[in-house]
């Protein structure tokens, strides 16, 4: 009873419990975490707690690196691998994007199709590479096409999803104002399924440069697929780990290109 | 131009939504659809613009559409379905490209239809910078651009609050008043119903019958913002539609 009194007379503040599960940007961390993890591996490899057989001396991967650099091998090295990348990511988005919008638009073709890249998809592309060299030969042939068919199925997979989502609404307000059926498809579906092709790639990439290593680890004298595992099977983990930094490097501005593109052609979203 | 429903009925399935329609639009005349929640009104509007077969009757254009109509029939929908990725000018350029009209022509109609719908300024923003109501007023103008036979709007406020709702009206109006337009526009509001119709269609709850056609002799400009003339008439409408109403809610919906 007195305890109900009380607390006629002591307002209680409203306990606040709203608030979170919405990010929010933090600009340095992310550089933060990485500068945190590797000044830690130097302290460690430096002061012997990890073994210099386990890890390479971050500062030691760097004078690599820039040897790589000084030596002009990494020059050499780098323009077949970027050269494999972009002929095979290339052709395998091209194509992929070019299917994925006949599936997305014709039933028959979807019928017939769709089947068929959730056959292809999960095989691991690299399990194909001995029948790639039968086919497109030992040279740039299989590489590239080893690239463009790993990058082709999510290609494909992606843009067929983005398709069907385009707004049906705005179709119909389409046919309703009388629009061929090529204008329909130039100006409504392909531009509102770009958002989705766009992660698509994003993905498609990533799998392009997994791929691109692959390749190269399979009978070529140079590129950053063989720099690895050269320096792998001498067991010289410096170099094999500046090459991981470069490969790493290369997904970090591929993802960064595409993100420009993205607010680049879709500054429309909100 | 004008356009008549001659004896639709339609069934999806087992349902049947519709039965033995027959109504006449006359040109220059605001027609408004109203009655319980699916009772077919809207099924109805996409047979009228060809977006959809009825199982049986047909629609029929009485006389040729006037000169320079480029698209007869003409819809506004409740979601405004612009394109996000066009501005505004852009979005009503869009109807006009496949008629090969761009460049100076194009620009002129655009222009003149921004100018009818006080979008003049806006000409160049995003629909993700617009509000609910000006997003529907680019809707307007563009299909006003196409200049259609008939306007065929499907709840076009119904997505808006209210004060925008009269607004909106308020416009629509001046708009008729300007030129008078032939529309038939679906609502479940029977306020917009009395303010906009010359002529009110009350269909049945499904299978949707015409159950009264209810006429308002008040010119359009004469309505006002609770004109009690037009409360009479609001509450004679709801009478006829409340029992079914609470019926329609009532239903398992089973699609």
């Amino acid at each position: 009873m007195s305890d109900t009194s009380l607390s006629h007379h002591q307002p209680l503040e409203v306990r606040f419990r709203g608030g979170g599960f919405a990010p929010r940007r933090h600009r340095w961390i992310g550089a933060a975490a990485f500068v945190i993890l590797i000044a830690f591996l130097e302290w460690a490899t430096q002061s012997g707690v990890i073994t210099p057989l386990t890890l390479p001396k971050p500062s030691d991967v760097l004078a690599t690196l820039v040897e790589l650099w000084q030596s002009g091998m990494f020059v050499k090295h780098i323009v077949p691998s970027l050269t494999r990348l972009a002929v095979g990511a290339s052709l395998g988005a091209i194509v992929g994007v070019g299917v994925g919008v006949l599936i997305g638009l014709f039933s028959l073709v979807r019928a017939g199709l769709v089947p068929l890249v959730a056959a292809i998809f999960p095989i691991p592309k690299i399990a194909l590479l001995p029948l790639f060299v039968i086919w497109f030969g030992i040279d740039e042939g299989s590489k590239y096409a080893l690239i463009a068919f790993g990058t082709f199925t999510p290609t494909v997979v992606a843009t067929y999803g983005a398709v069907d989502n385009v707004d049906r609404s705005l179709i119909r307000m389409g046919q309703s104002f009388g629009l061929s059926w090529f204008s329909i498809v130039r100006k409504i579906v392909l531009p509102g399924a770009m958002p989705g092709v766009l992660s698509g790639l994003r993905i498609s990439l990533a799998i392009a440069i997994i791929l691109l290593v692959a390749a190269e680890m399979l009978g070529a004298q140079y590129g950053i697929g063989a720099y690895i595992l050269e320096a792998g099977s001498l067991y010289d983990l410096e170099r094999l780990f500046a090459g991981v930094v470069i490969l790493s490097l290369l997904g970090v501005l591929t993802s960064t290109a595409i993100g420009m593109i993205e607010r680049r052609v879709l500054a429309w979203r909100s | 131009m004008d356009i008549r429903l001659d004896a639709i009925s339609h069934s999806y399935g087992e349902t049947e939504v519709l039965r033995d329609i027959s109504l006449e639009v006359g040109s220059g005349q605001i027609v408004c659809l109203v009655g319980p929640s699916g009772c077919g009104k809207s099924t109805l509007l996409r047979f009228l613009g060809g977006l959809e077969r009825p199982e049986a009757g047909r629609v029929l254009q009485l006389g040729s559409p006037p000169e320079g109509c480029l698209n007869p029939l003409t819809y506004v929908f409740q979601d405004f379905a612009l394109l996000p990725w066009r501005s505004v000018h852009g979005n009503i350029s869009l109807v006009l490209e496949d008629h090969g009209i761009r460049g100076a022509r194009a620009d002129q109609i655009i222009g003149d239809v921004l100018a009818r719908t006080k979008l003049s300024d806006f000409a160049g923003a995003l629909p993700k910078q617009l509000s609910g109501g000006m997003k529907q007023r680019v809707a307007i103008a563009r299909a006003l651009a196409v200049k259609p036979a008939v306007m065929l709007m499907d709840e076009p406020l119904s997505a808006l609050d209210s004060q925008t709702r009269e607004l909106l009206m308020d416009d629509l109006i001046a708009l008729w008043d300007r030129q008078p337009f032939t529309a038939v526009y679906v609502t479940h509001n029977l306020a917009e119903a009395v303010r906009l119709g010359h002529k009110i269609v009350v269909l049945s709850r499904r299978p949707g019958r015409i159950r009264e056609i209810v006429e308002i002799e008040k010119p359009l400009t004469a309505r006002e913002y609770a004109d009690p003339d037009l409360e009479k008439v609001q509450k004679h409408l709801w009478n006829l539609m409340r029992e079914e109403a609470r019926a329609a809610d009532e239903e398992l919906l089973n699609v």
